[in-house]
């Protein structure tokens, strides 16, 4: 019990310790919340651009208009190819030593390379949602005379949207998980924490544990948070 | 120009093929619709009689032809559909009510964003037209709240909302359970006996006959008969529109 006790000092109050964790903790949540912003912008547009490309190629006339639309529908799938394709480590570490070098501060780099990374995943799960909604809906839209970009944006993703919001709130349960790898990039995040309070006190058990068990915590609670949500959309008008 | 025999919509050779054109649904269609007429279109499923309707909003673009709506070619590719379809309202078999929002902002939404109505206006009229159909109280219900009856009455005014010239009703009774049918049909008789243009695609025999001012059948594409509906439901000429009457009759 003293040997516990003892350990417990040397990892968390000893150096006032435990601040390794709360400000690891703090880039956690900041580099995921921001990289969650990014994501879903980038998700909405990504996940636009295909259905309106898939919908629409057949109709449109030959001209600028489809033209673009045809070239930014091949740049959102090489986006998608791209990032889904490789892992996200890997697309950390371009971004700090290659490509985001010029913008110093390895938490918005970070919160910049989740973003990116995640706005892939979000795109799918948008672009589900909008497929999941019944073509009539989109048909009356059109026949009361909304064009295209209004059917989108009053019927159709306010529709989808809602539909997707319980896999939209999990990709954010991933991604909070998945920021543990920042270390990588030189960001104390809350696993950095945890490893540099090993790194000084020559103890793994504890600070790891300790780590694993507010990641735990955070997850459990948002999942709860989740399954609330999906309650209170199921009950609601529909 | 809005006399009663002018010709609002006139379609010319309409053609519409499916499948890099092997399924011709539309072969070669012409017809006139003139304002206040209600044109009853029937015929065997399968007949075009949906795609015709569909291409008079262009919510199904023709192979070919053309379609004159208030003096515009609407196939012209320059036309900018959106202003036309604004004044052809469009109701469907399965209502396409948009979940989401509430019957008063699914009748308020094409109103206040693309008349550029205000609030007030968009609302007062279509609780007007709420009372008219026997849903003055349905207001803040959302449509899952509805049945299919109900749901189909929102559906037209919503369409009246918009003020249109012509009403397009593709089989607006299919989806609703049998006691339902009528309460639908009276709304639109009451339409028809207003002066609304409108052309009807049903199954509705009765309707066609005490309403419509001219019926149209439809089959493999074509159509085969047109004439009052007095003429064509007591003497058929062809054999495939006896066959049919024989069948539904």
């Amino acid at each position: 019990m003293a040997a516990f006790q003892d350990t417990f000092y040397r990892c968390f109050i000893e150096d006032n310790r435990w601040r390794y964790l709360t400000r690891g903790l703090g880039n956690t949540l900041l580099i995921t919340f921001f990289a969650l912003l990014i994501g879903v912008a980038l998700g909405v547009v990504v996940a636009i651009v295909r259905t309106s490309w898939d919908k629409n190629r057949d109709d449109m006339r030959p001209g600028l208009g489809r033209s673009l639309l045809g070239l930014a529908n091949g740049v959102c799938k090489i986006y998608l190819t791209v990032i889904r394709g490789t892992p996200v480590v890997v697309q950390l570490l371009l971004g700090v030593f290659v490509i985001l070098v010029a913008l110093g501060s390895d938490v918005v780099i970070a919160c910049i390379v989740f973003g990116i990374n995640s706005g892939a995943y979000v795109a799918e799960i948008i672009r589900s949602g909008i497929m999941s909604i019944d073509n009539g809906q989109f048909e009356a839209g059109r026949s009361l005379g909304f064009n295209y970009i209004q059917t989108m944006r009053y019927i159709i993703i306010p529709q989808a949207f809602k539909n997707v919001l319980p896999a939209l709130a999990n990709e954010f349960i991933v991604l909070l998980k998945e920021t543990s790898v920042a270390g990588y990039a030189g960001v104390i995040d809350l696993t950095k924490g945890g490893e540099i309070i090993r790194g000084r006190t020559f103890e793994a058990f504890m600070p790891l544990i300790a780590v694993a068990a507010i990641y735990l915590v955070m997850v459990v609670f948002f999942t709860w948070l989740v399954g609330k949500l999906e309650r209170r959309l199921r009950n609601s008008e529909r | 120009m809005s006399g009663k025999n002018e010709i609002l919509i006139q379609v010319r050779d309409l053609q519409k093929h499916f499948g890099s054109g092997s399924i011709h649904a539309l072969d070669g269609v012409s017809a006139d619709i003139r304002r206040g007429e209600v044109v009853v279109v029937i015929g065997p499923s399968g007949s075009g009689k949906s795609t015709f309707l569909r291409c008079l909003n262009l919510l199904e673009r023709p192979s070919s032809g053309s379609i004159t709506f208030g003096g515009v070619d609407i196939t012209d590719p320059r036309v900018n559909i959106d202003i036309h379809r604004q004044k052809m309202g469009m109701v469907f078999q399965h209502f396409n009510l948009f979940p989401h929002m509430t019957i008063l902002e699914n009748m308020t939404l094409a109103p206040i964003k693309l008349l550029r109505k205000s609030r007030e206006e968009a609302e007062s009229k279509a609780r007007a037209l709420l009372e008219r159909v026997g849903l003055g109280d349905r207001a803040d219900a959302y449509p899952s709240q509805l049945s299919g009856g109900q749901k189909q009455r929102i559906a037209i005014v919503r369409a009246l909302c918009m003020e249109p010239e012509v009403m397009l009703f593709d089989e607006p009774t299919s989806a609703l359970d049998p006691e339902m049918v009528g309460e639908v049909l009276e709304v639109m008789k009451d339409l028809a006996h207003d002066g609304m243009t409108m052309v009807v695609v049903t199954h509705e025999m009765g309707f066609a006959r005490e309403v419509g001012s001219r019926v149209v059948f439809m089959d493999g594409g074509v159509i085969v008969e047109e004439n009052t509906p007095a003429e064509l439901f007591a003497s058929p000429r062809s054999d495939r529109l006896k066959t049919f009457l024989a069948k539904v009759l």
